[in-house]
């Protein structure tokens, strides 16, 4: 591993030789043809120039994300539940289940407006619907991977149902949980960008982001629409930190506490 | 003829698996009180499904057995079980471990902390209970889950091929400290072993079991006194007998014995 200073530097470096690039290329591109790639500070310019509209937008992105998300997390956990404790359930829904995550939302979001009205509720749903999966067959799949022979110890002392569940399974099942998490954590603005791109016209409070790029690109104003990219990427980094700081935490006896092999 | 009361009896006891073969055949057998067992045997001969049916975790195809004098499924409460990788919960401390049997059944805290301090002390395990168990070495953690095994203060401990992935210092310490154990708590053991050496060391009563299917091939008496040390593997009687044993282990499977 290297060292802190180095995790530190190395990417900063990596940032530099990249905007170096990012610069090198508009240099050498025709100047008509340089909007297609704006500078970086026009970039920023047009971020603070579109300020309120761009705030809004991420607000009402976030919050269908995080609403999203949120949903998903909750009724998966019931869903895994309900799926680990029967294998006949597990065979009869897998497949459709499978089929709602090769679904392609792009096409569905109009339908799923129609249904349940534009705005929040469509990303919401949208979102929930792009995160459930990852969330569901991974907690299923931890809910009934346990160690067979701790299972076994558990039979052997006369374990309940309900305390094989709370003190065995639902445990052994975290690590699992948490990469579904993880996952979800980096397809929830995904989902409420490509809801809001669909539905977000029409929410009565300006949109999300999905819409501010429709109309940044109809507008032909390419730094806000860059700015707006720039956003996003932003809004996809924090909800996977959040996530990664959440499990670290949650799964700190698996992988967090010192070594001490000092006997 | 075997005396009153055995804790542990096989009659005639058959053991397959769904239409499979014959796992075991013809398991007569009877433990009492206080005795010692070294089960030994070929790899696959069915010692640990020997092990299985006196915890009650499968039932016997044909015969009887009881388990101090009733149904193994009813006497689960006498009875603890060590088997060969510690099992131990990764999420939990070591104190959290060591209580779980306990909690399981639901005693309250204060005895089974009490229970806990005891089963520590007794496995030399008193300063780690804050341990996670992969902070801890491959012999700590089975000390851990003997020390589990032990919190019930059980009438039999059943141990499946426990320091079998140990290396031979380890094993032999743990073993001279499983014998000081059960000086101060009398249980009745069965205890599974690929090692002839380990098994006499241990065992009042060491048995040989054939293979396909499995069937007790020879019982030896082991005469040496307790309490044994380091030194009783020194002995002439000892010796011998890890000879004599190699030997008939060898005749029941001539490829499988390790040297
Ligand atoms: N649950 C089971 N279902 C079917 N066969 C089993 C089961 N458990 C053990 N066996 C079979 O019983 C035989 C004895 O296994 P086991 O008791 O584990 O042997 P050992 O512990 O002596 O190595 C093996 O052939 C094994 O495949
Ligand atoms: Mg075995």
């Amino acid at each position: 591993m290297p060292r802190p200073a180095a995790k530190i530097l190395l990417p900063v470096l990596t940032g530099v030789l990249f905007l170096s690039l990012w610069y090198g290329v508009r240099a050498v591109m025709p100047p008509d043809l340089r909007f297609l790639l704006p500078a970086p500070e026009a970039i920023g310019r047009a971020l603070l120039a579109n300020g309120p509209e761009l705030a809004r937008a991420t607000l009402n992105t976030t919050e269908g994300a995080t609403l999203g998300f949120l949903l998903a997390v909750t009724v998966s956990v019931f869903a895994a539940l309900g799926l680990s404790l029967s294998p006949l359930m597990r065979v009869s829904l897998y497949p459709y289940l499978m089929m709602l995550q090769l679904m392609p939302v792009v096409v569905v979001a109009p339908i799923l407006v129609l249904w349940v009205g534009p705005g929040l509720k469509s990303v919401t749903v949208i979102t929930f619907l792009i995160c459930f999966f990852p969330l569901v067959v991974n907690t299923t799949q931890g809910l009934v991977s346990t160690d067979r022979q701790l299972v076994e110890l558990f039979r052997l002392y006369r374990a309940r149902r309900g305390q094989e569940l709370r003190l065995l399974r639902i445990p052994a099942a975290l690590p699992y949980f948490f990469t579904g998490l993880r996952i979800a954590a980096t397809l929830a603005p995904i989902g409420a960008l490509v809801g809001d791109y669909t539905a977000g016209s029409s929410a009565g409070n300006g949109g999300g982001l999905g819409f501010q790029a429709i109309i940044y690109s109809s507008q032909a104003k390419y730094p806000a629409l860059f700015a707006t990219a720039a956003i996003t990427c932003g809004l996809g980094f924090v909800f996977v930190a959040g996530v990664l700081v959440l499990s670290r935490f949650a799964l700190a006896r698996w992988h967090e506490a010192p070594d001490r092999k000092d006997n | 003829m075997p005396p009153p009361s055995p804790i542990v009896e096989f009659r005639e006891v058959a053991k397959r698996f769904g239409d499979g073969p014959d796992v075991l055949a013809d398991i007569s057998f009877a433990a009492q009180p206080g005795d010692f067992v070294a089960l030994i045997g070929p790899s696959g001969c069915g010692k640990s499904t020997l092990l299985r049916l006196i915890a009650g975790l499968s039932p016997v195809s044909e015969g009887t057995l009881t388990v101090a004098g009733r149904d193994p499924e009813q006497a689960a409460a006498e009875l603890a079980f060590v088997f060969q990788d510690a099992t131990l919960l990764p999420w939990l401390t070591v104190a959290g471990n060591v209580e779980l049997p306990q909690r399981l059944r639901g005693v309250p805290a204060a005895a089974r902390t009490a229970a806990r301090h005891r089963a520590l002390a007794l496995t030399g395990l008193a300063d780690r209970s804050d341990y996670l168990p992969r902070q801890l070495s491959g012999g700590q953690q089975m000390r851990v889950s003997l020390a589990r095994a032990l919190t019930l203060e059980p009438k039999l401990l059943l141990l499946d091929e426990p320091f079998g992935a140990l290396d031979e210092m380890t094993r032999e310490r743990l073993n001279e400290e499983l014998l000081a154990i059960r000086a101060q708590q009398a249980w009745t053991a069965f205890f599974v072993t690929h090692s002839v050496a380990e098994a006499v060391f241990l065992a009042n009563r060491v048995v040989v079991l054939s293979a396909g299917p499995g069937r007790l091939a020879e019982e030896f008496a082991v005469p040496l006194p307790y309490p044994r040390t380091a030194d009783t593997r020194l002995t002439p009687a000892y010796q011998e007998l890890v000879v004599r044993i190699s030997r008939r282990l060898r005749s029941v499977a001539p490829a499988a014995v390790p040297a």
